[in-house]
């Protein structure tokens, strides 16, 4: 079709006319005024088609993502409290500087770190093996991969309700197990390794067969063929998981790490309910207050919006820079043949 | 309301709550059963209208909303019923979030956005001096509201709602009197009396002196059985009968100087110190358990707690619990109604909650859900005067309780009350109890969290 319109068309009335519709022979007649509109808003529609389509997302985006990120950033430099949001006062970043001195923001940075490390390294090791055993042939693999997935699909307060009865200091199973083999009770709640080792111990219950799916749908796309060439050549079966298996995970391994990383920094409703009266004090002594425990004390038990802003911000940049350090490092690593 | 609702089930933790504040649903419902099933007298009810007939003058039906958290006990002891039948013109809704800490932050949230609010909303003691001291253009004046008695009420519960300026933002519903629950099975095998009037006599007038049962009782304890629960229970207990407690009467902080504070702490500390504590954190399954197990003797009980230890100390204790005179009266909990500005009936609304909180009905809340009256013209009534628990050895609570609730001193209480005290029970003294952390340094890092919470 053209482009554009004649413009002198001996067979249409001048412009202003009464228009009759063109009956006959449309090829060889110029388009009339009613078919170059419709033509205009059909070649509009098309061009703004994809916008419309894709529009939902921008604004659902823009209205639950970037607006609350900026205003979080905006609400940061201020003091301001629950009680009174309209009432702020302009203090720069004045809640930024306070973290540096901030003992209590430390101290739940050195939680989560302590608790992501506790957490992340078994599990996925562990969940390694799992994927490891589901990949060789075995019977009923569809059932041992329903349970695996189980543990992601129970909710976190479920799981974290059952688990801090199962570590209860009096009652619980697993001093009641440790009794049985000898050893003292210990107070789940108040050591200060022992509650982490129990709050790791939920993450990793609930997402060691998450990560072990992962790596078994990486695993099955690894040519068998290499197995092969492998055990001709002699490798043992911890060479040919070294050597063979280990490289084909590694964007599997790597999203994972990611994924796990992102998860723990973020930690809340597994500190947050084992404590079962402390709350987002996060134990007596705030032994396994993380950082989303700490900013949600901060917003909503202390209800100072601004200093929470600051350290949801805060929380944000050390993954930003937990990134960035990995990124610098990542061809030290691959140098290593990693 | 005065409990900590959701107890360990949701988390405890309850990041603003009273003295006291978790129970689980179930212990109210519990409690009112109990004391219904002995005591009730139900006042006579007009007969029941036909709800096509709930309209106002123009045929339109009011609706009122009560916002509420926890187990307030006013749909179950059927007092949204009873107003219905007198008012057939209005409907009322209750919406209820299980605990405060999750309850209060959104009430804040939608007071100060003037939306989504009910036309009753409930705020916890230890909230609402907050809610005065911030939330008074949003909510309106009581005092003079349609069937509001200032002189019903104890004068110390009205003034705790109202503004310097004389505006009563708040009508009291409950308060938690305090009385000391004991196992008479556990005081025999120590060779302690265990009838009311003397283990009463045991303490009477002085914590010290329950320190002193409690070594008696230590020196031939049954085997495995504290003395008491805790020592944040102790604490809390204690603190709850000083006149002067976190806040002067000029509003200023003072708990890190206030004599009474510091012996409160000093008395609980010393519990733990002697292991006359079970070492438990109150209101989690741990501490729930030990009252099957009888792990402990005694225990600091304000009314509210009756039933929750009938609840959980379950029918096998049956007639081995006793309640007793504290050995000085206070006050743990409690709760007010309150009627924001933004709702659109705030005449019926207004209305509805002095019905609510008038002595006749607090009266009945007690006798039907052991939610003990903060309006002291309910003492003389008949629900009241005459309550006997059955599962406490039919002990005589409404007047045991009363004798509590007018001995209380009245204590001023600042905005962050609820706070305060959480962070010196969970933090410090908890630590005391469980980890032996020095009282001293436990006190310290208690004041070190106080001033970052409060932003000092």
């Amino acid at each position: 079709m053209t482009e554009t319109r004649d413009p002198v068309d001996p067979f249409l009335p001048p412009a202003g006319a009464p228009v009759a519709p063109p009956v006959t022979a449309p090829s060889r007649t110029g388009p009339g005024p009613r078919r170059v509109r419709r033509e205009r808003l059909g070649r509009l529609r098309s061009r703004s088609a994809p916008y419309a389509l894709i529009a939902p997302f921008f604004l659902l985006f823009g209205a639950f993502g970037l607006f609350p990120l900026v205003a979080t950033a905006w609400t940061s430099l201020f003091r301001v409290e629950l009680t009174a949001p309209e009432a702020r006062e302009w203090v720069g970043f004045h809640n930024y500087a306070r973290l540096l001195h901030d003992e209590f923001f430390w101290n739940a940075l050195f939680n989560t770190a302590a608790i992501g490390v506790l957490a992340t390294v078994p599990q996925l090791l562990l969940a390694l093996g799992v994927a490891h055993l589901l990949d060789v042939r075995l019977r009923a693999r569809l059932a041992f991969r329903v349970v695996a997935l189980a543990p992601y699909a129970t909710s976190v307060a479920a799981a974290t309700l059952v688990f801090a009865l199962l570590f209860g200091r009096d009652q619980g199973m697993v001093n009641w197990a440790l009794g049985l083999a000898g050893i003292a009770p210990v107070d789940w709640q108040n050591g200060p390794w022992a509650s982490k080792v129990a709050v790791a111990s939920i993450v990793i219950w609930r997402w060691t067969g998450y990560n072990a799916l992962i790596y078994l749908a990486a695993m099955q796309t690894v040519p068998r063929e290499l197995y092969e060439a492998a055990a001709l050549d002699g490798a043992s079966r911890w060479r040919q998981f070294l050597h063979v298996t280990l490289p084909g995970l590694r964007p599997a391994l790597l999203f994972t790490v990611l994924v796990s990383t992102i998860g723990a920094t973020q930690l809340f409703g597994e500190p947050m309910l084992f404590g079962s009266g402390a709350g987002a004090s996060g134990g007596a002594d705030h032994q396994y207050q993380t950082l989303g425990l700490y900013l949600y004390e901060q917003g909503w038990v202390n209800l100072h919006l601004g200093r929470a802003a600051a350290i949801a911000w805060a929380m944000l940049l050390i993954l930003a820079v937990v990134f960035g350090a990995a990124r610098l490092l990542r061809p030290v690593l691959r140098g290593r043949g990693v | 309301m005065w409990w900590r609702s959701g107890h360990g089930a949701a988390g405890g933790g309850t990041p603003v709550r009273g003295p006291a504040t978790t129970l689980a649903l179930v212990v109210a419902l519990l409690m009112g059963a109990a004391l219904s099933a002995g005591c009730a007298t139900d006042p006579p009810e007009p007969s029941p209208v036909p709800a096509r007939e709930r309209v106002d003058g123009a045929g339109r039906p009011i609706t009122l909303t009560v916002g509420v958290f926890g187990e307030f006990g006013y749909q179950e002891a059927g007092l949204y019923d009873a107003y219905m039948r007198l008012r057939p013109d209005v409907e009322i809704r209750q919406t209820s979030l299980t605990r405060n800490d999750v309850y209060y932050p959104q009430l804040l949230t939608h007071l100060t956005a003037g939306s989504g609010l009910a036309d009753v909303q409930a705020v916890e003691g230890g909230n609402i001096a907050e809610v005065v001291d911030t939330q008074a253009g949003r909510l309106d004046d009581l005092r003079s509201a349609p069937g509001v008695d200032e002189n019903a009420f104890l004068p110390w519960k009205w003034a705790q709602a109202t503004t310097p300026d004389g505006r009563t933002l708040g009508l009291g519903t409950d308060i938690g009197p305090l009385a000391l629950c004991y196992r008479k099975d556990h005081f025999a095998a120590a060779g302690l009396p265990t009838d009311r009037e003397a283990v009463g006599r045991l303490w009477a007038g002085d914590w010290r002196k329950y320190e002193e049962a409690g070594r008696r009782f230590a020196e031939r304890a049954p085997r495995g059985v504290a003395f008491t629960d805790s020592a944040s229970g102790v604490f809390a207990a204690a603190v709850s009968g000083a006149p002067v407690r976190y806040y002067d009467a000029h509003g200023d902080l003072v708990v890190a100087t206030n004599p009474y504070v510091r012996a409160a702490w000093d008395l609980a500390a010393g519990f733990a110190r002697q292991g006359l504590t079970a070492r438990l954190q109150q209101f989690t399954p741990d501490w729930d358990q030990a009252f099957a197990r009888g792990s402990f003797a005694t225990i600091a009980c304000p009314a509210w707690m009756l039933g929750y230890i009938q609840d959980k100390a379950g029918p096998a204790a049956r007639g081995r619990w006793d309640v007793t005179v504290s050995p000085r009266p206070g006050n743990w909990g409690g709760s007010f109604l309150v009627v924001p500005s933004a709702g659109r009936q705030r005449a019926e609304a207004a209305r509805l909650a002095a019905w609510l909180t008038a002595p006749e009905q607090q009266a009945r809340l007690f006798a039907r859900r052991g939610a003990f009256p903060s309006a002291s013209a309910a003492y003389r009534l008949p629900e009241v005067t005459d309550a006997r628990h059955p599962y406490f050895g039919d002990a005589p609570t409404g007047p045991l309780f009363a004798a509590a609730a007018r001995g209380v001193p009245p204590a001023p209480v600042g905005p962050k009350d609820g706070l305060v005290h959480q962070i010196l029970s969970d933090t410090g003294m908890l630590q005391v109890d469980q980890t032996g952390r020095s009282p001293d340094s436990a006190w310290r890092a208690a004041m070190k969290a106080i001033d970052n919470a409060l932003d000092r």
